[in-house]
């Protein structure tokens, strides 16, 4: 997929200045948190789960090669086949052969992010393969030939009139006079068109939540159940996943699974969790004749040993996304890549470049919500600061920000200087601000004071006072 | 082995700044695998004992939409599903697992149900499908593919109707594991089911039957006394 992370800023006002998405988001900001506190309070254990999640993660990432080799063996005992790929190239590659070794036409697919991050669709569209989309958010992100913008809900941008919009320049086969007004008929239109291409196709491929090294199974987490149409009725079944969705046992995935739907929608559990371990068994009466597991790399191996390593213990909730300000501001599309919000604002540079996507680490308030919320503790603001202070020693930043940031570091070295200037700047500005007490502009401050006031100072700064309280409780 | 493969392994080994695990640290991670160790297990259904683990496990699938009828024997079944039928003014036709745990049931009683056997064809619209486990802490049903299961019952029709015993009822997805285990081998596929299909795709409104089915029924037949009330506490 073409990254626009570069244009973050305009791609951010465009989506301030979109009604549709500011009514769409405002449904979110209500909805996701709060189904989540909810889900979280009926859970005692919740907190201490949290904690054991993240040492499973820890464990299974510090042993990745180790419990790679063993999912390996044990998909082979299972009568399955693991295709490892260093890149996106050859990830689509393995798809693509094993598509044509079996002479598919049409795939159909479950939500997969790692086939939006290679870009599947296309390389199998561009090779003669008719891909369909079968998650309804996908479908109809698909028919508007848009990227997700959102882990869990790729079409939560969009309001229902521009789903009914779009069903009806697509399903031109169906009556012009039928009414899509509501969710409801909107699904089951879907779900009417949808029916026959589950039944054609030849290939299936979902994506993985957990891969389990212990029996070499697939998981998926759905609630439509077109995860499970799509991996059960045709004659081969692709599961598209990373290195780092690997845990050790049953148990392990357990107890992720009982993080994963409270974290994201605020369910207790989804409506379907499946595991699949191989190809259908001679005795069974339906199922795949064939179990291909794609394992892509991508950069993951890389971040290994290093200040990113804590983001490969992700399990892609979306709770992140779900309570942070500026991705309710601005939408996921804003983030011009796959994944978006803070989890994407540390991923997407580890992944496409931090001088593309600079921006994103860059968009965030350090509100710190994202990291109290994120079910394997991901220590999310951190890493955003390392991929800023990343920015600027490979002076990716303007040569303006860059002076102004030399110049304050110069000054925050020198604490007589630095808090001379501090009280300086304080009386000055409190003198200005005069009996109203802020300013409606400031020069070098338009950038603030186009949209609001700024508030003056009191007149003394804190370090000024604190140094003279200290004194007084030194006297007594 | 693939160029691919041998690179992946060295550059996590790279970035880890190690090599290959050694024999004896190797040992120690098949010995955790195959331990199977419990983390922590929230207490909400393991405090209970097994009556008030059945009446959890059908408050939690009521709570996600599932509907659930109680009858008191095996005996009980055929009547349950006709009557089911009739109240949603469905046909009475569905298709039954080849499962020999259905055959119990006296079907012949209610001559009216037109019934056939086998795996979920598209013009199916009830199946009806016994289970592996019921999990009570989330009212989750647990179904494994087998040739006298197939997994299409559980998806392509509208209505699915399970029948689950009292004493299937578990407590957690571990007690489901623990149970799969005394088997051979993993099924090809295992089905946790809580509650009917769902999206929230279009504005966050939760509707149901997205693709897979809009109905899920469960009969749960009660068979307490039988195997023992209050065990396994």
């Amino acid at each position: 997929m073409l990254a626009t992370s570069r244009t973050f800023e305009a791609n951010a006002r465009a989506g301030l200045a979109n009604e549709n998405l500011q009514r769409a988001l405002a449904l979110m900001r209500t909805g996701f948190p709060q189904r989540r506190r909810l889900a979280v309070e009926r859970l005692p254990e919740f907190e201490v789960l949290r904690e054991i999640a993240k040492s499973i993660k820890d464990h299974t990432i510090q042993h990745l090669d180790f419990y790679l080799e063993l999912f390996e063996e044990n998909v082979l005992a299972s009568g399955g086949q693991v295709h490892w790929a260093r890149s996106p190239e050859e990830a689509c590659a393995a798809v693509l052969a094993i598509c044509r070794s079996v002479d598919a036409r049409i795939v159909t697919k479950g939500k997969s992010m790692i086939a939006e991050e290679v870009g599947l669709n296309e390389h199998l569209e561009k090779n003669g393969i008719t891909t369909i989309e079968t998650d309804l958010g996908e479908y109809i992100i698909q028919l508007r030939h848009e990227p997700p913008s959102h882990l869990i809900a790729p079409a939560i941008h969009l309001m229902k009139e521009q789903v009914a919009e779009t069903f009806r320049a697509e399903h031109r086969a169906l009556d012009l006079g039928r009414s899509l007004a509501e969710a409801r008929q909107l699904c089951d239109e879907a779900r009417a068109v949808l029916r026959p291409r589950f039944l054609a196709a030849d290939v299936g491929i979902t994506g993985a939540n957990f891969l389990v090294a212990e029996t070499g199974s697939s998981i998926i987490v759905t609630n439509e159940g077109n995860g499970d149409l799509t991996q059960t009725l045709p004659r081969v079944h692709v599961v598209m996943t990373s290195l780092e969705k690997l845990v050790p046992t049953l148990e392990d995935a357990a107890t992720l699974l009982r993080l994963l739907a409270r974290s994201a929608t605020g369910q207790e559990f989804s409506s379907y969790t499946t595991v699949s371990t191989g190809p259908r068994r001679p005795s069974d009466l339906d199922g795949p004749a064939q179990y291909h597991v794609v394992l892509l790399d991508n950069g993951r191996s890389a971040l290994l040993g290093g200040e990113f390593q804590e983001m490969l213990r992700c399990i892609r909730c979306s709770a992140c996304m779900n309570h942070c300000p500026v991705y309710a501001a601005v939408g996921g599309h804003a983030y011009g890549w796959v994944y978006s919000g803070p989890m994407g604002a540390v991923l997407t540079p580890s992944l496409i470049g931090i001088a593309e996507a600079g921006h994103l680490p860059n968009a965030s308030t350090f509100c710190g919500q994202c990291e109290s919320v994120c079910p394997v503790k991901i220590p999310l603001p951190k890493m955003m600061r390392h991929w800023r202070e990343r920015e600027f020693t490979e002076k990716l930043n303007p040569p303006v920000y860059r002076a102004g940031l030399l110049l304050w570091a110069w000054v925050a070295r020198r604490p007589a200087l630095y808090h001379a200037l501090v009280d300086l700047t304080s009386r000055v500005l409190g003198w200005g601000g005069g009996s109203r007490g802020r300013f409606r502009t400031l020069p070098l401050a338009n950038g603030w004071t186009a949209v609001r006031d700024l508030p003056a100072p009191e007149g003394r700064s804190f370090h000024s006072l604190w140094a003279e309280r200290q004194r007084g409780a030194g006297k007594k | 082995m693939s160029e691919a493969r041998e690179q992946i392994l060295a550059g996590i080994r790279r970035s880890l700044k190690r090599g290959r695990l050694d024999a004896e640290r190797e040992a120690e991670l098949r010995a955790r695998v195959a331990a199977h160790r419990r983390n922590l297990v929230p207490a909400r259904a393991t405090a209970l004992d097994q009556r008030g683990r059945v009446d959890l496990f059908a408050a939690m699938a009521e709570e996600v939409q599932a509907t659930v009828a109680r009858v008191s024997s095996p005996a009980a079944v055929p009547e349950a599903v006709a009557g089911f039928l009739a109240a949603e003014n469905l046909p009475a036709e569905l298709v039954l697992a080849p499962d020999v745990s259905l055959d119990d049931f006296p079907w012949d009683e209610r001559p009216l149900l037109r019934i056939h056997r086998g795996r979920a064809e598209p013009d199916d619209a009830v199946s009806l499908t016994p289970c592996f486990a019921a999990v009570a802490e989330t009212g989750t049903l647990m179904l494994i593919s087998g040739a006298e299961t197939p997994t299409t019952l559980n998806f392509l029709p509208d209505t699915h109707i399970v029948v689950v015993r009292g004493d299937q009822v578990v407590a957690t997805y571990e007690d489901g594991w623990d149970r799969l285990r005394v088997g051979d081998g993993l099924p090809r596929t295992i089905n946790f089911i809580t509650g009917p299909s769902r999206t929230g795709d279009i504005e966050q409104r939760i509707e149901l039957g997205a693709h897979g089915p809009r109905r899920l029924h469960i009969i749960l037949v009660d068979n307490l006394e039988k195997a023992g009330d209050g065990e396994d506490k």
